[in-house]
């Protein structure tokens, strides 16, 4: 397999941008208060992440049965995950779960530890 | 034999070479040209052949996915600034979204697009509205939503009779939902 | 040139299984149960991506056939745990169930029944 420069540039830009996306969604997942704003940070890491990914790796392979392979695989991402995320979110209207409203901010540390010490 | 039939074998029969990958082989050949005159035959005994279970002819299409990834993007990048930063200030809020197309397409082509927008998702649909909830402040424009509407809309052949209007979120509502 | 790219797609594998680990941390504290089907869905996802980068490193194409597999399973599994959660069975056809309710010309939004 042979690779030109040029290849190697765009595909691990492609790469290293597409990781950095899932990793932000999952630090979402991780971080955001509630159901209906998570689904947001997941959803970040069904589009942008995985395309950008599969992108540099469609780049690396060239024009082959396997970036056809590939271009399969993100349009099969593109079509279910909207349809996915959808459901979750209307499954957990429908159960009655309200959503968080209104402006919120992350507590900082501080404010973290003065609520553990209270909880105490 | 309509053209949904011609252009469903015809995906179809891309769809197996992709898979796969042998042109030389003869029986792997005839036994994909069975399989796939099978899957045919069967769709148009069912009747369900329609502009909405072969959607491959609308191929203007394509520009409307070209604009949406570039809003994708865009939305992705607000997106990442609200959840990296250390403070992360954001304001969820749901608003309705009326919906002015005509055929089942269209409205799930433009629901689907808000729910692959980072930052809104569609929550629930009635006849004619969507319930959005938006993550930050700066995509919780209506204008915008309108706009993707419509071009949701035209790539996929609606006629969009109707005008598009304004729907704020009443305050009976937003008080239904705090409770 | 080949190893360059043989290593940025380690570092990608691993970096993808971090992020999965760390996904992880959700399913177990999830308060509801939609959380944890959301955080399975995600998790499904990067698994995907991890079948895809994965096929690169040892060099072989089937791996991203599976990678196809797993991402159609993965739908089909997380429609199947949310029909299952609402109607508690699985044998409701979609038509006799209607998921919202039907068209109302009203401006303001139907009330709902509280399950």
């Amino acid at each position: 397999m042979s690779v030109d420069l040029l290849q190697l540039l765009v595909s691990s830009g492609l790469v290293i941008s597409g990781i950095f996306f899932v990793l932000a969604g999952t630090i979402g997942v991780l971080r955001l208060p509630d159901f209906y704003t998570l689904m947001h940070a997941a959803g970040m890491t069904d589009t942008l992440g995985a395309e950008l990914l599969i992108l540099g790796l469609m780049v690396q392979s060239g024009f082959t049965q396997t970036s056809l392979k590939l271009l399969l695989v993100a349009f099969l991402l593109f079509l279910t995950s909207p349809t996915a995320s959808h459901a979750v979110a209307n499954a957990a209207d429908h159960a009655g779960l309200k959503p968080l409203l209104g402006k919120y901010r992350a507590p900082s540390l501080e404010e973290l530890k003065k609520s553990r010490e209270v909880k105490r | 034999m309509n053209k949904y039939t011609i252009t469903l074998f015809v995906v179809l029969v891309i769809y197996w070479f992709i898979l796969s990958g042998y042109f030389d082989h003869t029986v792997l050949l005839v036994s994909g040209a069975i399989s796939v005159l099978i899957v045919v035959g069967l769709a148009a005994r069912m009747k369900i052949l329609d502009d909405e279970t072969a959607p491959y002819l609308h191929v203007k299409s394509i520009w409307y996915f070209a604009w949406l990834f570039k809003e994708i993007i865009k939305a992705n990048v607000a997106v990442v600034k609200a959840v990296l930063s250390p403070d992360m200030e954001i304001s969820p809020s749901v608003f309705y979204v009326k919906m002015k197309h005509d055929t089942d397409l269209g409205r799930t082509v433009f629901a689907n697009s808000v729910t692959l927008t980072p930052g809104t998702i569609s929550v629930r649909m009635y006849g004619g509205q969507m319930m959005v909830h938006s993550l930050l402040e700066e995509l919780t424009d209506i204008a915008g939503f309108q706009d993707m509407g419509i071009r949701a809309g035209k790539a996929m052949g609606d006629k969009m009779t109707f005008e598009h209007q304004d729907v704020k979120p009443s305050r009976a509502t937003k008080k239904k939902l705090k409770k | 040139m080949t190893q360059i790219l043989y290593y940025l797609n380690v570092s990608a594998a691993i970096l993808l299984l971090v992020g999965m680990a760390l996904l992880l941390g959700r399913l177990l504290a999830g308060p509801t149960v939609y959380d944890r089907i959301l955080a399975v869905n995600s998790f499904g996802t990067k698994t995907v991506l991890f079948l895809c980068v994965f096929s690169f490193i040892i060099g072989r194409g089937d791996g991203i056939d599976i990678a196809i597999l797993y991402a159609l399973m993965n739908f089909i599994a997380t429609i199947a745990i949310l029909k299952f959660f609402r109607y508690k069975a699985l044998s409701i056809s979609l038509a006799d169930a209607h998921i919202d309710k039907p068209t109302v010309k009203t401006s303001k939004p139907v009330k709902r029944k509280q399950t």
